[in-house]
């Protein structure tokens, strides 16, 4: 019966996208955000953004709507619209404060993404970006196996140049394939700085083992695109701007735009080929 | 070896246990765990790094020692040691994997049941500190480990967060739950605090600036630092290298090894 009330739910839901890492502070929320608003710069898309980072909230800040909060209607929660077509749902519209610390176990982080996927009205919506937390834990395996209810096109995986990453990151493609989640592609984000006074170009996070290039072409996976640090990226998401209308001449933003044009076609793909079927 | 009584606690012979938090992840905690224990090290002390972060444990390849296993003694495990003096051990999950690509995809109650284990099993011996390294977030992990540490009496933790607000968001709510599960806050470390090029020494803030200390003023709990981001220093991390006694001329040493001492001053006999 559960399931299907999800399912219910989720029919009118074409695309869902979900973001994934296995390391911390490699972007996921950032790129979600992005990925979000570049979608929704077509008015004929509707846009949602699920936020599933119970202990770690980053999306209401990103998108401009912190000391948001969510509303009860007769067909359940209401998402918060940044846009017409651009909804949001996250744990921070329940928290009062911005102090305010989740601490939850497993199972009851569990129920609320649950009650996230079951009770949100979203209504007719052409992409569901879903950004969760770091890890390969109860969120991951709980959204998955909720979601098997629905159609996902795929994961999109991020992560830094660097060893240190990757070494997660390996481990949540293993995740993926275990729970037979499709991997859209890997993102590879801090890729280079470009010096603004002397435009050198700089690793901070150097690729020692051969950054996200090498670990794709060894797991036979796609490199969506990699994208340079930027200052503006952290100060656009902290003002909960769009990066991408704010500085669009950074060699970051064509960056983003190339690859969330990827993902797009991808999604794309899959519903022509499902159409093809039926 | 020389074996324990049973009755006697494998935490009885370690001086000081300090947790290392974020409620951010990728800001540096595992990198501050690992340089406060060299920094210590070289301060005389015999330090071992205890890694609870189950689904990404960084620790063991940030020492070099990411191919060890683990062998038992009559107390338990016996932890890795990553330097020949014997002067850092270490445990985490990374050396009980077969394959270091394999996914610990745990729901909580088997990630609690082995964080228990961990505080309670390892061997450690005469330990002067004791340093926890956590994943981000608020959740099992950080829940046993408090619950598992508490009879020992943990010196505190040190929170870690890098400049923006969006980190700092997820850092105040850690300090709400220190506060719920009476850990003391010994401070605030702010990492990645500008970059300066290699090339020009222009100094950009990549990840914006001062919001650790601010949220240190607004907390009210010790500011320790800022560090800044040096590629020398992630380089070291990924070759598993000592930065501390490698790079001392490095732009981040200073603020490290102040780190450290902040907290020797606070665990000397006159500080009581």
């Amino acid at each position: 019966a559960e399931a299907a009330e999800l399912r219910a739910r989720l029919r009118s839901v074409k695309h869902t996208v979900l973001v994934l890492s296995g390391k911390g502070g490699v972007g996921k929320s950032t790129f979600s955000a992005l990925l979000a608003r570049g979608l929704a710069a077509h008015d004929d898309k509707q846009v949602a953004l699920l936020d599933i980072d119970i202990c770690g909230p980053s999306v209401p800040r990103m998108m401009g709507l912190e000391g948001e909060q969510v509303h009860q209607s007769g067909s359940g929660w209401s998402p918060v619209y940044v846009e017409e077509n651009l909804g949001v749902m996250s744990v921070g519209f329940l928290l009062s404060s911005p102090d305010d610390a989740v601490i939850w176990r497993g199972p009851k982080k569990n129920g609320l993404i649950k009650q996230f996927l079951r009770d949100v009205d979203w209504g007719e919506v052409d992409y569901l970006i879903i950004d969760t937390p770091p890890g390969t834990s109860d969120e991951h395996l709980s959204i998955v196996q909720y979601l098997s209810a629905a159609r996902v096109d795929g994961a999109v995986i991020i992560t830094t140049p660097q060893e240190v990453s990757l070494q997660d990151v390996r481990k949540e493609i293993n995740f993926c394939r275990k729970v037979k989640l499709p991997i859209i592609g890997v993102v590879e984000n801090m890729s280079g700085f470009i010096c603004p006074k002397c435009k050198n170009e700089s690793q901070v996070f150097p690729p020692t083992t051969g950054g996200a290039e090498k670990m794709c072409q060894n797991l036979n996976i796609s490199l969506l695109g990699k994208v340079p640090l930027d200052p503006q990226i952290g100060k656009s998401c902290d003002k909960g701007q769009s990066f991408l209308a704010e500085v669009p001449e950074s060699p970051a933003t064509s960056s983003y735009r190339s690859i969330i044009q990827r993902i797009q076609e991808y999604c794309d793909l899959q519903h022509s080929q499902e159409e093809k079927i039926m | 070896y020389r074996s324990d009584p049973p009755e006697r606690s494998n935490l009885a012979a370690v001086q000081h246990v300090l947790l290392v938090l974020s409620g951010k992840g990728g800001v540096g905690k595992s990198t501050v765990a690992t340089e406060l224990a060299l920094a210590l090290r070289l301060a005389g002390k015999r330090v071992g790094i205890l890694d609870v972060d189950l689904c990404g444990p960084s620790i063991p390849r940030m020492f070099r020692v990411q191919d060890s296993a683990v062998h038992q003694c009559d107390s338990g495990w016996v932890p890795v040691f990553a330097h020949q003096d014997k002067s850092i051990s270490l445990m985490s999950i990374g050396f009980l994997l077969e394959k270091p690509d394999d996914a610990v995809v745990w729901r909580g109650p088997k990630k609690n049941a082995l964080i228990k284990q961990f505080v309670s099993d390892v061997a450690w011996g005469e330990l002067d500190f004791l340093i926890v390294d956590t994943p981000p977030g608020t959740s099992d992990e950080h829940i046993s480990t408090v619950e598992a540490l508490r009879p020992h009496k943990p010196l505190g933790a040190i929170l870690v967060t890098t400049p923006q607000a969006v980190s700092v968001g997820d850092v105040r709510r850690e300090l709400t739950f220190c506060k719920k599960t009476g850990l003391r806050v010994l401070g605030i470390v702010e990492n990645m605090s500008g970059f300066v090029c290699p090339h020009c020494s222009e100094c950009t803030n990549i990840f914006s600036k001062g919001g650790g200390e601010e949220l240190a003023k607004h907390a009210r709990v010790p500011f320790l630092g800022s560090v800044p981001l040096d590629p020398q220093l992630s380089q070291s991390l990924e070759d598993g290298r000592d930065f501390i006694q490698e790079f001392p001329k490095s732009s981040a040493f200073p603020a490290l090894a102040h780190i450290a001492q902040q907290i020797l001053d606070g665990t000397s006999p006159q500080s009581s």
